[in-house]
């Protein structure tokens, strides 16, 4: 079973990735759980068409302790399960906390025992930035081994993604996460494609694929689903699959090197004005 | 040797505390919450932290120590404490019924950022809170700090909910409290009364945590500052703040709230903090000073006077909280005893000038430290590198006492393992010969013990 944690700035289209991602996996077979690490439980909107999610915390706060599985792992598209782990409205509580609670809970609750349940992925879904202990759980010793950061060519995505490179670094040291890559989700900047595949090699991993930018995701999404599921034609879903073969074939596992904020200002500036 | 592994070369430290000389904040806001007549506090967080500090107390005082708790649990810490503080202030009203609710958070719910204000005023508005029923709330992570900053913030927030102008001014002078012992607030307005003054003090934990036995239970004893009073304190002609860590805070904001002017003096422990003491309450009130006050005042200089040649040049080691230091290292300066090394928990620049101004001349190779790793370790190494004749300090000294041999005298919070503390006071004039008496007990009886044979004297 290979657990994968995806981290990226807010909006970069994490979930987004993440479920197109997993539907082009069950597609080819594989028996995938994807827990949504978001106070917002928008994680698994596309695989299970729509928010019909109660989540972890939810259920916690509700039902005390005795929460069982079956009440929190949905079944979604090609039969992928679905977590959410939830957390409190804005501007209360502690998101990061929950997070951590959610995951343990999950663990307590064999979510991810082989021995129940054949699965061949763990998906985290992480929100935006490594702010607190709480949103780098999933990287900790016994979690995910492996982190795909999402990124575009904007500055702060990139930023974002070498502050989270700092905290692979961190827990890379101490257990056995690695980041297997960079995932560009175009935004269609000047040079982008080029650009992250420095940054990723200065970095010392790779860009694992190039997402093009398609009106086509933004179609699927309002129709709650899957760009693979709604029209598993387009060309977009193809860029899918093919970023879901290169994680499942990818052998490149590294402890990132981040760069210092001035070799980040001259990237850009070398690559970006063109 | 208990602390055997104490030696006396000091590493430079960055990060380790040994033997911190302070406490928890919240265990100071629920020692000055207690100093309300008819108030429970009420601890926001995990019930381990209210069962700590409760136990703190009432360890110290031997009286029962009653607070509640919003006893956070795992889904608490996720979604935030406001359900069940709500919850806490409908069950508190309905089944202890007090006066005042006391809020003070701690760690997890200061770090989860639980924002006390709002829910207590939701509280209110939706109608928890009964008529003529308070709560309050003051904010104390123990991260930063200590119990001294907890009590100053609760001592501020009864200012901040309570103190009102109204269209009569009072003849009355406000004694903000810094922390002492139940003893020593009943002292201090003890000679206030005497000088035929008028006063509010608040907090005041006398006749709430040194309570007679009368074979009936009084959930809320009969001590403490009453609302009608706080509520008046906006309208006083002065207040003396007593004891600047603890009590300059409230002082201040009564100021800026009810424009009610304030000096800031030490805790009236020992002859000149004392002198200051009634001093500034005579000219505050235009009252004199009575014959009565002049003749304790001249007993305790008698006694002075009188040991001199025992405490002279005794080499003396202090730790505790700045307020009670400042003034003892004074009156122990005035007896030309040596204070050479001081340690406080309590962070603060204030400490620092204090005790500057005050030995720099006089005992030039003295020691001190506050805040971070200003701790017992730092002071026991201290001693073991020039030993003192006498430590004073709060039941944590034992240990270096026994291991070192050195009389200790107990000052301070927490006194765990011997009682006194609470019924005798060590401010005013007579505290200070209290004072005197224990030391010159801890000094003679061990030089009864110890002294060669033909040296041992029966007459002083």
């Amino acid at each position: 079973m290979r657990k994968i944690a995806i981290y990226g700035k807010g909006g970069i289209g994490k979930s987004t990735t993440t479920q197109n991602t997993v539907a082009g996996l069950v597609e080819s077979g594989k028996k995938v759980i994807v827990v949504g690490c978001d106070p917002k439980a928008d994680s698994t909107r596309l695989l299970l068409g729509g928010l019909a999610q109660k989540t972890v915390l939810d259920t916690l706060r509700e039902e005390g302790e005795d929460v069982e599985l079956d009440d929190v792992v949905k079944l979604g598209y090609g039969g992928s399960r679905c977590v959410e782990s939830g957390g409190p409205e804005p501007g209360v509580g502690c998101a990061g906390r929950g997070i951590i609670t959610s995951i343990n809970l999950l663990e307590q609750l064999g979510a991810y025992d082989e021995t129940e349940i054949e699965t061949d992925y763990v998906f985290y879904d992480v929100l935006g930035d490594v702010v607190c202990g709480g949103f780098a759980m999933p990287m900790r010793e016994g979690k995910a081994q492996e982190i795909y950061i999402v990124c575009s060519g904007e500055m702060m995505a990139m930023y974002a993604a070498n502050n989270i490179s700092k905290g692979i670094v961190k827990f890379a040291e101490a257990g056995g996460v690695r980041l297997g890559g960079l995932i560009c989700n175009s935004r269609n900047v000047d040079n982008e494609e080029n650009m992250i595949v420095e940054f990723a090699r200065r970095l010392g991993t790779q860009m694992i694929h190039f997402v093009p930018r398609d009106n086509m995701v933004q179609r699927a999404e309002i129709n709650r689903q899957t760009v693979i599921e709604f029209e598993p034609t387009h060309n977009q879903a193809n860029e899918y699959r093919a970023l879901a073969k290169k994680i499942d074939e990818n052998k490149m596992f590294v402890i990132p090197k981040p760069l210092e904020m001035e070799d980040l200002e001259s990237l850009l500036v070398e690559y970006g004005v063109e | 040797m208990l602390l055997r592994h104490t030696t006396d070369k000091i590493i430079e430290r960055e990060a380790l505390t040994i033997n911190p000389a302070k406490t928890c904040q919240p265990v100071g806001a629920m020692y000055a919450a207690l100093g309300i007549h008819g108030c429970l506090p009420h601890s926001h967080g995990s019930q381990g932290c209210c069962s700590y500090h409760r136990s703190a107390l009432t360890r110290h005082y031997k009286e029962p120590v009653m607070a509640a708790t919003s006893s956070f649990t795992e889904g608490t810490s996720v979604f935030g404490g406001q359900a069940n503080l709500l919850q806490a202030i409908e069950t508190i009203f309905t089944v202890y019924n007090p006066d005042v609710i006391a809020v003070h958070t701690t760690c997890l719910s200061e770090t989860i950022g639980d924002d006390v204000n709002q829910i207590c005023q939701k509280a209110r508005t939706e109608g928890y809170v009964p008529e003529g029923k308070f709560v309050i709330h003051c904010n104390t992570p123990s991260y930063v700090g200590s119990h001294v900053t907890g009590y100053a913030n609760m001592v501020t927030s009864m200012v901040k909910h309570f103190a009102t102008v109204s269209t009569t001014p009072k003849n009355q002078i406000n004694l903000v409290a810094g922390w002492c012992e139940p003893s020593d607030m009943r002292e201090m307005k003890r000679i206030s009364t005497q000088m035929g003054i008028k006063t509010v003090m608040f907090p005041d934990t006398s006749d709430v945590l040194d309570t007679p036995l009368t074979g009936k239970h009084e959930f809320y004893p009969s001590g403490g500052v009453t609302i009608p009073e706080l509520v008046s304190t906006g309208d006083s002609k002065f207040t003396l703040a007593l004891g600047s860590y603890s009590s300059e805070d409230a002082a201040t904001l009564l100021e800026t709230k009810c424009k009610v002017k304030f000096s800031v003096l030490d805790l009236p422990i020992g002859l000149q903090a004392t002198d200051k003491y009634v001093m500034a309450l005579s000219r505050a009130s235009k009252m004199p000073v009575p014959d009565s006050i002049t003749a304790d005042r001249g007993r305790l200089v008698d006694m002075i006077a009188d040991m001199h040649q025992y405490l002279y040049n005794k080499r003396v080691a202090l730790f505790g909280d700045p307020d009670t230091l400042v003034p003892l290292t004074e009156f122990l300066l005035s007896m030309d005893m040596k204070p050479v090394y001081i340690v406080s928990g309590t962070p603060g620049k204030k400490f620092e000038t204090a005790m500057t101004n005050l030995l720099l001349k006089k005992v030039p190779e003295a020691k001190f430290k506050n805040g971070q790793r200003a701790d017992m370790f730092l002071l026991h190494q201290w001693i073991k590198q020039e030993p003192v004749d006498l430590l004073i300090g709060n039941s944590y000294g034992k240990y270096i006492a026994r291991d070192e041999n050195i009389p200790l005298v107990r000052v301070g919070f927490p006194i765990l393992d011997r009682i006194g503390h609470s019924h005798f006071p060590i401010v005013g004039y007579q505290g200070g010969m209290g004072l005197i008496i224990k030391i010159l007990n801890a000094i003679l009886d061990k030089e009864d013990r110890e002294c060669a044979e033909e040296k041992v004297e029966l007459t002083m």
